[in-house]
């Protein structure tokens, strides 16, 4: 973006913006997070409009206890597990699957779940268990690949489930009573499979303005605008700045493979506590292929470890500066918590990008 | 992490008769070339650039945006260089698929 386009954008944020002081915004996208920084638009930023992290990062809120579930799987000498590279350093009660390579666990890296059934396949002396970690830009591609597991006949892929759907936990958060979000910035991913209808409730039930982005810089700029625009109009409406890759009825094909396979459950998410309906559970169809049945786990108690404010920054509640822990005795390098773990966790994109570095 | 790159298909995989759901294509990232799934894109075709998230496309793009989203990628170092097609491609060119808002 050029540097006249920014000062004019600015200036017209400002103007927006006057008199309609303190603003929080919400995105609930990781890549968001990582996005707004990066692109300096949350510098941009008029004076009292803030910018505000959610629970948009996926391997943030998996529960302390499915980690636990993970590292006992990883235990076993005739398993593997085939995860997305996020996950292997979270730290669970015990350890991180990181943590367990070096006791001769298999941990192996994996882009697609489509690898990790491939390895299966290839490899029938081994059980492959593979994290289903992810909102509903990822849950499409794990049915998809279950579908294909059947469809081959292949017998030793599992899944542990832990797919979750963002619109029950922003739903949670506006309920919730020291909720303070005045506005959504939606994710950009999440919408192309969505569209636009199933955030409806946000708009008229709760009177809150929405806009789907994308992530270059003059996308975020652009939807952080219009934002701006609708609530200075007072206007509850979802709309979409991402028109090129988001259509307003999303991608049926995607859901509909994610409705054959999945249906809602209540899940646990990390420090958030169980949400109704915001996770995905294996149909009876499917249940062959869950590795808590299939292995024996046991999904473990949620346990913050000491002075871990992770849930109060998914929630938006605090920044990750306000954290006593904060650049002191957590860092990306030796984290505590999820939200510093993820490349995309909050915490991890405030180290890395943030000005106030350690207070 | 929610991270779609875009690509384009370069060699589709499997007969017309081939069941939607395993579909897959070679599709070009900088010149190198990844088997994808078409799963959630049955209208992909030879030519067309996908938006692909981890291991499977997801979207149908336009050049353009295929572009912008590649200049975002390389300015976040997430990506080495931008396809030639890219680097070559004018507004004027016409994209395979319109998305409309």
């Amino acid at each position: 973006m050029k540097r006249d386009e920014f000062a004019e954008l600015r200036s017209r944020m400002v103007e927006l913006a006057e008199g309609r002081t303190p603003l929080r915004l919400m995105e609930v996208c990781g890549t968001h997070t990582v996005s707004f920084f990066r692109s300096g638009v949350k510098s941009l930023l008029p004076e009292g409009v803030e910018l505000v992290s959610g629970p948009g990062c996926p391997v943030c809120v998996t529960s302390q206890g499915y980690l636990d579930a993970a590292c006992q799987a990883a235990a076993r000498p005739d398993t593997v597990i085939c995860t997305y590279g996020d996950m292997v350093r979270v730290p669970g009660t015990t350890g991180s699957l990181e943590s367990l390579r070096g006791q001769g666990a298999r941990i192996r890296v994996v882009f697609s779940a489509r690898d990790a059934l491939n390895h299966a396949a290839e490899n029938p002396q081994d059980q492959v268990v593979f994290l289903a970690v992810g909102f509903e830009t990822t849950s499409p591609g794990t049915a998809a690949t279950l579908l294909e597991a059947r469809a081959r006949g292949v017998k030793n892929f599992f899944v542990l489930p832990a797919h979750k759907r963002i619109m029950p936990a922003m739903i949670a958060l506006l309920s919730a009573k020291k909720s303070s979000i005045d506005a959504f910035v939606l994710p950009g991913h999440v919408s192309i499979i969505l569209g636009l209808a199933p955030y409806e409730p946000i708009a008229r039930d709760f009177g809150k303005a929405c806009v789907v982005t994308g992530f270059e810089p003059e996308q975020l700029a652009h939807g952080v605008l219009r934002l701006l625009e609708l609530l200075a109009e007072g206007r509850a409406a979802i709309e979409n700045v991402y028109g090129v890759a988001v259509r307003p009825e999303g991608n049926p094909v995607a859901r509909a493979l994610v409705e054959q396979v999945f249906e809602p459950c209540d899940a646990e998410w990390r420090a958030l506590g169980s949400i109704p309906d915001s996770g995905l559970a294996l149909r009876p169809a499917f249940a062959a292929f869950d590795a808590f049945a299939a292995l024996d786990l046991t999904e473990g108690p949620n346990v913050e470890p000491d002075g871990c404010r992770c849930g109060e920054v998914i929630q938006g509640l605090i920044s990750p500066v306000d954290c006593a822990l904060f650049g002191r005795g957590c860092s990306p390098r030796l984290p505590v918590g999820p939200c510093m773990v993820s490349s995309e966790g909050t915490c991890a994109a405030w180290y890395k990008y943030g000005k106030q570095r350690r207070p | 992490m929610c991270l779609a790159v875009p690509g384009k298909v370069v060699k589709l995989h499997g007969g017309k008769d081939a069941d939607p759901v395993t579909r897959t294509a070679s599709v070009d990232f900088h010149g190198s070339q990844v088997d994808v799934s078409l799963a959630m894109v049955p209208e992909a075709e030879l030519g067309s650039w996908v938006l692909v998230h981890a291991g499977y496309a997801i979207s149908l793009i336009d050049i353009d945006e295929a572009r912008k989203t590649w200049e975002w990628l390389e300015a976040a170092d997430l990506v080495e260089d931008m396809p030639e097609e890219l680097r070559k491609a004018t507004p004027d060119e016409t994209p395979t698929k319109e998305q409309k808002a």
